[in-house]
This record gives structure tokens, sequence and C-alpha cells, in this order.
């Protein structure tokens, strides 16, 4: 046709709106199995929340805020025989450095969708039905026709009425950022990602206050969970403020009512509000495509199929937990399905972190999932009484592992722990769980010496009755 | 109290209107919020319409099968405080929620468990009817294999119970002496009913320590399931290393089955459903070799009734598809077009190797022209439009009650197109006024549209004579239906090298076959000829396809 009068229509079979972990995985995966796939993501850069503003950012600058501690520490008075003369920190560099693993993680995202022959177009999507979307990209208008439509537009951080971000008022987007560490930082959201980061701000130097309306932080997680982390937050002077409010913020003073009713002012150079994140379902043209909801998410089925034929939804859009690795297992099923297997997103479990410190790993039940149950068994092992714990300084902060499991066929339950790097015990634990086992495989697995996971390990055979090192 | 009238919501794709595909409530019932209450069909999808609110339904506004107006009136309720019927804004529209493929789950409802079992004293184990695997709701106790007072030990057996498609051996979960028996031979027992109450060493399950089957198993999807072995000696397992796999399991309802990721996914592809599998692992966990044994011992698919060692699933069961929206149109116009119109049709090969070099030649041309590519649509179009220069009774309507057959002086031509919904027709208008490459554009744009669902009606009627093209996908000759009340219709079939016999020589030409259907009341046998001969004539010499 001669092209140039009308817009162009591009015909598809998937069409997968929303680059990050989610869409990208999905893309990829479609690529393989030969279905031509158009991939429409609006940033500058590939890779979404995740790993644009999220996860990867966030590791890079806790990272850099462990190794400052380790050197002021070493300043201050030495530590592990180690003297070193006061540290500094020009945050920008470490905000470059930061970004250039962005941007390498960007160019790695992008060269891995050419490998798959995914197209991607840069652009804002905007749909008109339910498989057709007009994309502004820098070259004008394209309107894309596609058999099935994936959408993985993810979410964005909920902004309080009362504090909208601008200026000082930040998100964790922002608070990657900074162009120096602030003197004054006050955290308003004690969840995750505001402990994350209000804990890499203490390391960094800056006196951090957290503003959090329940009565304990990480309220999602159960209290044997958070109390190491809580211990860590007293012991290093950051301020909570549990059971309070924050209100208005002028001329650097936050506003806040206390839990008793006290109206107090906060001094901060900068206010991080992180009081969760929500589905990106707005300014695309959702409302378009008949799809139902299931309160603030896009509503699917086991498959990730919506209630409109050949639409499908994963990652945050479509609901808790709103992790990156959720969201890439449902684009791996979803591409799969499209390809024509039988596929049902039905995981055991999806473990979940916490950067804090120390380091939180919960997966499959929690003790507050077994409560009043009589048939089952939980049993808790001490990071104290393993041998590499001491020998990395991560054996004297409270830290665990702890299992529960059936007492009847002692299959594995649940598996939680708390402590320095524990991050990296999650996916053993997500492993036993996905495989069915019992609480004897776990006993039965030759757990390497010395490590971390020993303490999994030991905290089987105590569940069994006869753990060897306590 | 207050009346709440909810207003068929807007389903998504600008359509004014969608057609009532069944109720799922009933005037009386009371409705929970985001319960579901119709299903509603539009031109792409079915819908399912869910509740805005909870309350009592007081009328129901249509019928299955009518065409509902979007915003119109849908359902009423009687719902706590001031509901909406005074006021005249839209009923707050939810958004629907829908699943083409969801039936409304015809669940097996098992009867609530009688009597708590542990009726006779000295009993502290309950054995409950397990799910044997159908979805089934009761089973036919056969016969015993037990009686009170005997010592049974672990999967002894104790029964014999019939569904509908097998005799189950039922065999006993724990060892222990029979204190009780539940039911006689030739009674209904309930799945989740008490069968036998043992006294056990130990502990027991009476004191719901363990977990006993719940009364009601969450009866699975009543996908036709397999039926376990029937009499599992009966089959000559090839594992012959595990006791064959008992006729059931025993695990409890609503439990999930432990199984890798692995076994979970090729028991996907299998089409088992891993509840009804017996796991021999520890916790019952579900191994690769149970899935074997499971399928060899007939539990689901060996192709005849475990005696072949095929591992390929038995597909059992059936499902109902509403021929509803465009399906059902279609449906009626293919019964009322072969119904009212004896077809004749006939069919022609031709030799288009000197229109497919010129095809290749315009082609080539192209890039320099800016022009489009053509394919082979193009020139039947025009042939056909020379063609009806001496035939115009061809392009017409038939009003056969009318007695009046309509000859168009303009040629309008329908072009069957498949869409994701199903055939549709767009038309290409004045085909006789556009050059080559004019009707290729044309072609696709109205098929694209009809595609993407966005075609205009003019766009979609007014055909004088179709062209049904299934060339792309190969066959040698097909059968068209006339697009009624056209009375003619054109199919080109697959371009082929073929061996064909020119002047004493086998030669390799590139030959079309031509199969057309033709209203016999309106053209006789002889002018079907001398029409598909003229269009032979103007494609195999190309250059008189534009000759006067």
């Amino acid at each position: 046709m001669s092209g140039n009068q009308m817009a162009d229509v591009l015909n598809t079979k998937v069409l997968i709106i929303g680059a990050g972990t989610g869409g990208y995985v999905a893309g990829i995966r479609c690529g393989q199995l030969g279905l031509e796939t158009i991939l429409v993501d609006a940033s500058d850069g590939l890779g979404g929340t995740c790993l644009n503003v999220g996860c990867i950012p966030s590791k890079a600058v806790i990272h850099a805020a462990n190794k400052f501690e380790t050197v002021a520490k070493a300043a201050n008075g030495g530590t592990l025989g180690i003297t070193a003369s006061k540290p500094s920190v020009d945050l920008k560099q470490t905000v470059e450095w930061k970004n250039g693993i962005v941007r390498k993680l960007n160019a790695g995202v992008a060269g891995l969708l050419k490998k798959a022959k995914v197209k991607v177009i840069k652009g804002w999507a905007t749909f008109s039905d339910a498989k057709t979307c007009t994309v502004k990209t820098d070259d004008g208008e394209i309107t894309i026709s596609a058999e099935h439509v994936i959408l993985a537009t993810g979410s964005e951080p909920v902004e309080l009425p009362f504090l909208p971000f601008g200026g000082d008022v930040i998100s964790s987007t922002e608070a990657l950022s900074l162009d120096k560490v602030p003197s004054k930082l006050v955290v308003v959201g004690g969840g995750y990602i505001g402990l994350e980061l209000g804990i890499a701000f203490r390391k960094l130097g800056a006196e951090v206050t957290v503003v959090e309306m329940a009565e304990r932080i990480l309220p999602l997680y159960d209290k044997a969970l958070t109390d190491p982390v809580t211990k860590w937050l007293e012991k290093h002077g950051v301020k909570l403020l549990l059971g309070a409010k924050a209100g208005g913020f002028e001329k650097g003073r936050l506003n806040v009512t206390t839990r008793d009713g006290e109206a107090v002012k906060l001094d901060a150079d900068k206010v991080l509000v992180t009081v969760g994140r929500r589905p990106r379902t707005q300014g695309w043209g959702l409302e378009t495509m008949g799809v139902a909801m299931a309160g603030p998410f896009v509503k699917i089925d086991d498959r990730c199929a919506t209630s409109m034929k050949n639409v499908w939804a994963i990652g945050d859009l479509t609901g808790e937990p709103m992790l990156a690795h959720k969201g890439s297992a449902q684009g791996e099923v979803v591409a799969e399905i499209l390809a024509g297997h039988d596929r049902r997103f039905d995981p055991v479990t999806i473990a979940a972190v916490c950067f804090t410190e120390p380091e939180i790993v919960s997966a499959g039940l929690g003790p507050n999932d077994v409560e009043g149950r009589d048939d089952v068994i939980q049993a808790v092992f001490p990071l104290m009484a393993i041998g590499r714990a001491l020998a990395i300084e991560a054996g004297d902060d409270g830290g665990f592992v702890r299992v529960i499991a059936s007492k009847t066929d002692h299959r594995l339950l649940g598996v939680q722990a708390v402590g320095q790097h524990v991050s990296e015990l999650s996916n053993s634990f997500a492993q036993m769980l996905e495989m069915g086992a019992v609480l004897e495989d776990v006993a039965g697995v030759i757990h390497v010496h010395p490590t971390l996971g020993e303490a999994f390990h030991e905290a089987s055979l105590r569940a069994l009755g006869h753990a060897i090192h306590i | 109290m207050g009346r709440f009238v909810f207003k068929l919501p807007d389903v998504g794709e600008g359509t004014a209107e969608a057609e009532l595909v069944g109720w799922h409530v009933k005037v009386g019932d009371m409705v929970g919020e985001d319960q579901i209450v119709a299903d509603v069909m539009t031109d792409k999808a079915t819908v399912e319409i869910t509740s805005p609110v909870g309350g009592r339904v007081t009328a129901l506004h249509g019928e299955p099968g009518q065409m509902l107006a979007v915003r119109g009136p849908l359902v009423e309720f009687e719902v706590e405080g001031a509901g909406n019927a005074s006021a005249d804004e839209p009923a707050p529209a939810p958004t629907p929620a829908a699943k083409a493929e969801t039936a409304p789950a015809p669940a097996a409802k098992p009867e609530p468990a009688a009597a708590p079992a542990a009726a006779a004293s000295g009993a502290n184990y309950v054995f409950k009817l397990p799910d044997v695997g159908e979805g089934t709701a009761e089973a036919e106790l056969v016969g015993w294999h037990v009686k009170a007072g005997d010592t049974v030990a672990e999967d002894q057996i104790l029964a014999d119970v019939m569904t509908d498609k097998a005799t189950v051996e039922i065999t006993s979960p724990v060892s222990g002496v029979v204190v009780a028996t539940h039911g006689e031979a030739g009674q209904q027992v309930p799945v989740g009913g008490p069968l036998v109450s043992f006294k056990v060493e130990g502990k027991g399950n009476v004191s719901e320590a363990a977990p006993v089957p719940a009364a009601a198993p969450s009866a699975p999807a009543p996908k036709a399931e397999t039926a376990p072995a029937p009499a599992a000696k009966a089959a000559p397992a090839k594992a012959a290393a595990k006791p064959v796999a008992e006729a059931f399991t025993t695990r409890a309802a609503g439990q999930r089955p432990l199984a890798s990721p692995a076994v979970r996914n090729r028991a996907r592809d299998l089409g088992i459903e891993l509840q009804f599998v017996p796991g021999s692992g520890p916790a019952g966990r579900i191994e690769h070799g149970d899935l074997d044994a499971y399928v060899a011992s007939g539990g689901r698919g060996s192709s005849v009734d475990g005696s072949s060692g095929s591992t390929y699933a038995k597909a059992e069961g059936t499902t109902e598809v509403r021929i509803i929206g465009l399906r059902r149109k279609i449906a009626e116009k293919m019964a009322e077009s072969v119904r009212r119109i004896p077809h004749i049709t006939y069919v022609e090969e031709i030799d288009v190797t000197a229109l497919e070099e010129l095809r290749a030649h315009l082609n080539a041309e192209a890039k320099k022209t800016g022009k489009p590519k053509l394919n082979v649509l193009p020139f039947i179009a025009r042939a056909i439009v020379v063609a009806l220069r001496d035939q115009p009774q061809i392009n017409a309507t038939y009003d056969d009650e009318a007695g009046v057959l309509t000859q168009y002086a303009p040629v309008h031509l329908g072009i069957a197109a498949q869409t994701p919904n199903g055939l549709m027709v767009p038309v290409v208008r004045h085909a006789e006024a556009r050059d080559p490459w004019d009707t290729a554009e044309e072609i696709a744009r109205v098929s694209g549209a009809a595609k993407a669902g966005t075609a205009k009606r003019e766009e979609l009627s007014g055909s004088t004579i179709t062209i049904t093209s299934l060339g792309t996908l190969g066959g040698v000759v097909h059968t068209p239906i006339i697009n009624h009340p056209e009375v003619a219709i054109v199919g080109p079939n697959k371009i082929q090298e073929r061996v064909v016999v020119k002047d004493g020589q086998m030669v390799v030409r590139k030959m079309m076959n031509l199969s057309s259907s033709f209203d016999h009341r309106i053209v006789d046998g002889h002018d079907a000829a001398v029409f598909v001969q003229r269009i032979k004539g103007l494609l195999e010499h190309p250059a008189t396809l534009w000759m006067g």
C-alpha cells in the first residue's frame, strides 16, 4: 500500500504493553517460541520499575551504603582490627555508578529482545478497544492491532493527597538519584521500600525518622521476623514513630500526629513517601478493553487470562504480591499458552525478600497463616549457632531460620528467615517448597559447611526433634 | 429497602447492544456483589456481567437470545438502603467480568455427610468414601469385603463401589479393627460420607486432629474425569515394581497434591488431574513413576482398557458451545443459501503461467513505481468484471419470493474473508472502475477492516457477486456456497506447478483450479461453463483483460 496518507496499522500476533520484568520476559519467551511480537514501552530504558528505579538500583545503593558503613566503623575506633580514616561519600558518584549498572542492564534487555526478534516500540500506548492501541512515538502515531494482548503495565508509587510528590517530598524513584545524602530524612511508611532506603541512608550518615501508621514496622510480616530489624533501627539511632500519622510538609518541617494525638513537627531535608504501590490502570485506555477488575487490580485466572478473550495480564497489574519474579514467571506462562501449551500459573510459593538490615525472607505459610492449628510443627534455628554467621558478623543480631511443616506427613508448608545475607537462602526455601519436600528431604540433603544455609538444615532437624548444634 | 436498577454496562467495544446469552440468577435469588448475573455476547466476545450490588433479584429484563441495549435495564434488585431506582444516572458500570469459556459450573454437590460418624462406640478412626475421581457425588455400594470385628491391614480391600463408569475397589488407609460398616450393598453412599469406622492403634482421626476428608470434597470442575483402574488387578500394569496403583487416592479433598513443577507440567500435558493420582513419595508426593503407573493402570487414557501400553491420554467428555452472535448469523446464512439455492458447481483448471509472469514483472516494477504489490485476486476480479459484460444475469441478486432478478450495472465484489470471529464478506464497491492496484488496495483495506472489527455496515453489504479464495491454504477443489441472494460465487484454488501436456510435450506450467458455484435456477450449466471459460480465456491471455 502507498503508506504515508494514513497512519500505518501494524498487525501482530502478540502485543505486550510494558517492558518491565513481566513484559520483557514474556516478550523474549514469545520470541523464542516463534510468535510475532511487538513490545511497547514509554520509558527511556527497558526493564521497567525493577531495573530502572526499583530492585536493582536500590540494591546498588544499599551495597554502597554497606561499604561506607564498614569504613566508617573502621574509622570510629576500628572494626575486626581494621582502622581507617574517616570516609566521605560523594553521592553523585555513587548514583553515577548505579546508573551505569542500570544502563548496562537496559542495553542487555534490548539485546535479548532483539535476539528474540521482538519488535520494540518506544512510546505511550492508548487502547481504543481490547485489541487495538495507538502508540505516540517520536516519529508519530502508530496503530497496532494484535491477536493477543499482554498487559504488563506494572505499578507506581502511591501519593498521599496531603503530601504530594515534588520538591523535597520524594518517592523511592527520586531517593535513588539524590545528589547528596540528606542530613535529615523522614520516611513516611515503614514498609519494605521505606525501610530498605531509610536504613541505607542511615548507614550513609543521614539522621532518619520513620513514621508508620501501624503499630509495627513491616506489618505484613510476623513480629518475630521483624524484631531484629527493629532492634537494628533502635541501636543505630533511627527514630521510629509508630501509630503515627504524617500530615503536610511546610518550610522544611513535616507535621506528624503521634500515637498519643500530639502534633509534632519534624525537621526534614527530604521526606521520602513510601506508603505502597498501586497498579497502573489509568491513562492508557484500560477502561475501553472490557476487562473485569478485582479491586484495584485487573482480574485474571490461573492462566493469567483476563475476562476479555485473548487479553492477558501479568505482574503488579494483577495483584499482590507485587514482585518482579512473579511477573516474569507469569510472562513465561502466558507466552507458552499463546504458543499452544497448556500451562497454569500455580506456584506453591512466591518467596519474598526484604533487603533491610538484617534481611528478611519469607516463603510459603507463616505463623500468622497457621495460627490456631494444632497440626503443624514450627521449629526455629538461630544463626547465632551457625559458625559461618559468627565469622561474617551475622550471628549477633537475632537472626534465625524457621520452618513450618505438617505434623501428620511432615510436608514443608513454609520457611522464613531473618539475618544478614539470608536473601540468598530464599531460592533454597522456594525450591524445597516447590518440589514438595518433607522435613526428611531437607534433613537428607547434605548442606555445605560452613554456610548460612546450614540453619535451614538444622531447623528442619529440629522440627524432627534431633537438631545437632543446639 | 430500596430498589436498584442495574443497567447493562458498556461492554467495552463501542457496541450499542449485546445479545443476552443466558441468566445466572432468577427472580427471588439473593445475589452478592460481584456475583455473575448474566452472560452477554458482543461481536467479539462473551462477557460475564457481574452484579454491582448485593440484594434480592426482583426482575430480569430479557430472555436468552434477545438483543439488549447498552444502558438498558438488565436486572432489578431490592437492596439495603436507598437503591438508585428514582435516580436517573446510569447504574455504576461495573467492569464486566467475562470468560468466554467458563461454563457455569454444575458443581456436583455432595449431600452433606450423614450423622457425624463416630457412630459406633469404640471407633476412633472414620474412613470416609473418598472422591472416586469422576466428579461424582455418590457411588453405589456393590459389596463389602470386610465386616465388623474384622482386623484389617492397610491397603486391604474394604468394599467395592460403582460409579457411572466403573467398579472401584476401596482399600483401607489404615490398619485396625472394623467397628462398623456404613451402608449396605445396593445403597448409594455420598462421597465424603462415612464408609467404615475403625478402632486403630494410637490417636485415630475422630478427634479431628488429622486432616480427614471434609464432608464436601471440593468437587473439582467436572471434567469428565478418569475412571480409576477398573479392578486394578485385571490390568497387568507395566510398572510392576509398585503395587498396582490403587483405584483411587485417599488424598483429602481440597488438599493440594504434592508434586514438583516438572511433574505438574507433565500431568497437565497428559491431561491428568493430579488430585486423582496416588503418590508414592513421602507425604503422598507424586513422582514421575506415579504418573506412569497411573496411565499404565488405565487410570486415565490407555487406548484399550488396561491392555495396551499406550501413554496417550484417553479423551472423555463433551463440550457444549452455544452458537451465538456472528457464528449463529453465519450458520443461518449458510443454511438459508443451501436450502433455497440449487447449486451447480463447475471446476476448471487455468494455466496462469503467463499471468504469473506478468504479475512478477509488475511486482518487480513496484519498487520503482511505488505501487502496491499485487496478488492474483485483482486479476481474477478484472476477469470477472469483463466476463460479466456478456452475462449480466450473473451479476445479480434473485428475490425468489417476488420472482425478480435484479441485474446490476456496477460490480460490487464480495470478498469472503476469515476473521478472528468467523467468515465475513466485506465488499469492494465498483470493481469495474478500479485498476489492479486500486483493487488490491481496496481488497486489503476492506478485509483488514473486517478482521479488525472496524468495518462499517456499508462495507459489509451490497455485494453483487463474491470471490472466495482458499488459495493460500492449498486445496484442489472446493464447492463454494453462494452468498445469498447473489447467484454466483467464484473460488480460486492454489496455484501450483503441474505437468501438463502441450503440443504433445509434457511441460511444467503454473496451474490454478477455479471452483465456482451458480444458482441453477438462474444460470444454466451451459451459461456457467461459458462464464468460467471466458474467465479462463482472459486469465490465460492476461493482455486481453484490458482490451476493450
